[in-house]
């Protein structure tokens, strides 16, 4: 089977500090990936090189086949990489039901999706459970449900990648265990990556998890494997082994 | 746009264009000019609120967009007899080209850039208006004979000097702009316009490419802009390099902020409110722009968010 995400030898240098180093990076279709390390390993850096937030210095990402390494990230949207974001940022002085509505008509607009405004944005909501929220203003959600309009406004933009940069911060205990739910539900239709801190939450969902240290890999494989390996306990599990 | 009821919204708009309409028949000779005069520049407003007050882009160099339609309209109209109807539309379409032009060369800038690049261009525009002034009359302006602004409609000749005909022409423009308007940012483009304005950076990852979004907008603005320095020229026949100075960039800005950025009829309610204040008290004192200065400030203190931002907020939650 063909990856539908690759990438090739990507490098992002801020000044001196190598924040991505060289990583070789193939993800399958309809996997939920999971990438951890420790603060300042290049998680976030390497997430945002593959939506096109930010450009590499050198190397090559591959999406689907075609190399995007160029393309703005608009356009990376359109073709199915959807990100949502480690920082809330949800237009705060929308109600939730424009927060949505943007994506929504976003697809209408591309022809990725089909029918009304309307129908589409409540049937992200009710996904999320925010569909008694559609006429509140974003800000004025709680933080665990500005998590999930944001997660919300991702899923409409029918994502074939979604890309969710550590989603669980933040969340109370109950809402982790919807979230999780969420996710797999999510992971029927697209492929997740996602960065996450929370462990349990790791091993719970993930198909592989892929390791990140100092801007490098530094392990793959399946929950069990890297809970196993020891090079990984040392850089990240730490105090776990003797 | 929260419980928002289409038709609730198009019936207050279309009361407001009634109320215009019959005050034509009540308002005092003087006032019915000073009304007109009012709606034609509350277009202009309304051109600049698109800009300023939904993509959040501060321009100051808007007048440049009104003198084109100014003088693209009333130049042709003076050395090439053109008709008024003609006249009109090239005053538009010379607006609408400028903003395209300057679109495309100040949206490479954001912020307080962008403020400074649209000033020099107006700057420059203004200069060329005095330097050419064999063709535009310079500071001095050229008058519109009368005998030349009289609209043909299949032979039945509609002179834009009467009161009456001038009230209407100013009232038809108007209208059709403020629903043009209300129209645009209740449409899926108004959605993203009003999303560049909150968070740029996010619009472009939900996948919309805010460049090409901003320059629609910019070109929208000035074209409407330009169609009311066209429709000034032709009801009030003159055209003069003062509507090209800084002070008319920063009026449309001024009636905006006091009638409420980011409201549809906010802008006329600001142009209103802000011709009247200096209209009664330079009546009384020839200080009127200190008590002008004065309401502007209270008006800032006390409502921020201009007089229908504040009205939206606390009270009318639903208007657009």
């Amino acid at each position: 089977m063909m990856p539908l995400l690759t990438t090739k030898g990507l490098s992002r240098h801020f000044g001196g500090l190598r924040a991505v180093d060289g990583v070789d990076f193939a993800l399958m279709p309809g996997e939920i990936r999971a990438i951890i390390g420790p603060n300042g390993a290049g998680k976030t850096t390497f997430v945002s090189l593959l939506s096109g937030r930010i450009r590499p210095s050198s190397g090559a990402i591959l999406f689907d086949g075609a190399d995007i390494t160029d393309m703005p990230a608009y356009r990376r949207v359109r073709l199915g990489v959807a990100y949502t974001f480690q920082i809330t940022s949800v237009f705060a002085n929308l109600t939730a039901f424009d927060n949505v509505a943007l994506p929504v008509q976003r697809t209408l607009t591309d022809g990725r999706s089909k029918g009304q405004v309307r129908s589409g944005v409540m049937a992200a909501l009710e996904r999320t459970g925010l569909a008694d929220r559609a006429g509140t203003l974003a800000a004025h959600l709680s933080y665990g449900h500005q998590r999930l309009l944001e997660v919300a406004m991702g899923l409409a933009l029918k994502p074939r990648l979604l890309i969710l940069d550590e989603p669980t911060q933040g969340l109370a205990d109950s809402e982790i265990d919807n979230f999780v739910v969420l996710v797999r539900e999510i992971a029927k239709n697209a492929t997740v990556l996602l960065i996450e801190h929370n462990m349990p939450v790791v091993m719970q969902l993930a198909d592989r998890i892929t390791v990140f240290n100092s801007g490098k890999i530094l392990a793959e494989g399946t929950p069990e494997q890297i809970r196993a390996n020891t090079e990984v306990q040392d850089a990240y599990l730490g105090a776990t082994h003797g | 746009m929260r419980d928002a009821s289409p038709a609730k919204i198009y019936a207050l708009h279309v009361g407001v264009i009634a109320l215009l309409f019959a005050l034509n028949f009540v308002l005092p000779d003087y006032h019915q000019g000073l009304f007109a005069r009012i709606m034609a520049l509350a277009v202009f407003a309304m051109g600049y609120n698109l800009l300023f007050g939904y993509v959040g882009l501060l321009s100051l160099g808007h007048a440049m967009f009104f003198s084109a339609g100014l003088y693209g309209a009333g130049l042709t109209v003076y050395h090439l007899g053109w008709g008024v109807a003609e006249a009109f539309i090239a005053g538009i379409a010379c607006g609408a080209l400028l903003a395209l032009v300057i679109g495309l060369l100040a949206l490479r800038t954001s912020g307080v850039a962008f403020m400074i690049v649209t000033m020099m261009f107006a700057q420059v525009f203004y200069l060329l208006i005095l330097y050419f002034a064999a063709w535009t009359g310079g500071d001095q302006g050229l008058v519109v004979q009368q005998a030349a602004r009289t609209l043909n409609l299949d032979g039945a000749p509609l002179d834009l000097t009467n009161p009456t005909v001038r009230y209407m022409s100013a009232l038809a423009l108007f209208a059709v702009v403020l629903i043009a308007t209300l129209a645009v940012v209740r449409s899926r483009f108004g959605r993203v316009l009003v999303a560049v304005r909150e968070n740029e950076e996010r619009t472009k990852m939900l996948g919309y490419d805010t460049v090409a979004n901003k320059l629609a907008a910019v070109v929208l603005s000035g074209t409407i802009c330009a169609a009311s320095g066209a429709a000034y020229a032709l009801l009030f026949g003159y055209i003069g390099s003062s509507f090209a100075s800084v002070q008319y960039s920063i009026l449309p800005l001024l009636w905006v902020l006091l009638g409420g950025a980011a409201t549809t009829l906010g802008p006329l309610i600001g142009t209103l409110f802000m011709y009247y204040v200096t209209d009664i008290t330079s009546g009384f004192t020839s200080a009127y722009l200190l008590i002008v200065g004065v309401a502007l400030i209270l008006l800032v203190l006390f409502a921020p968010k201009g007089i229908l931002g504040s009205i939206r907020q606390r009270w009318l939650g639903w208007l657009p």
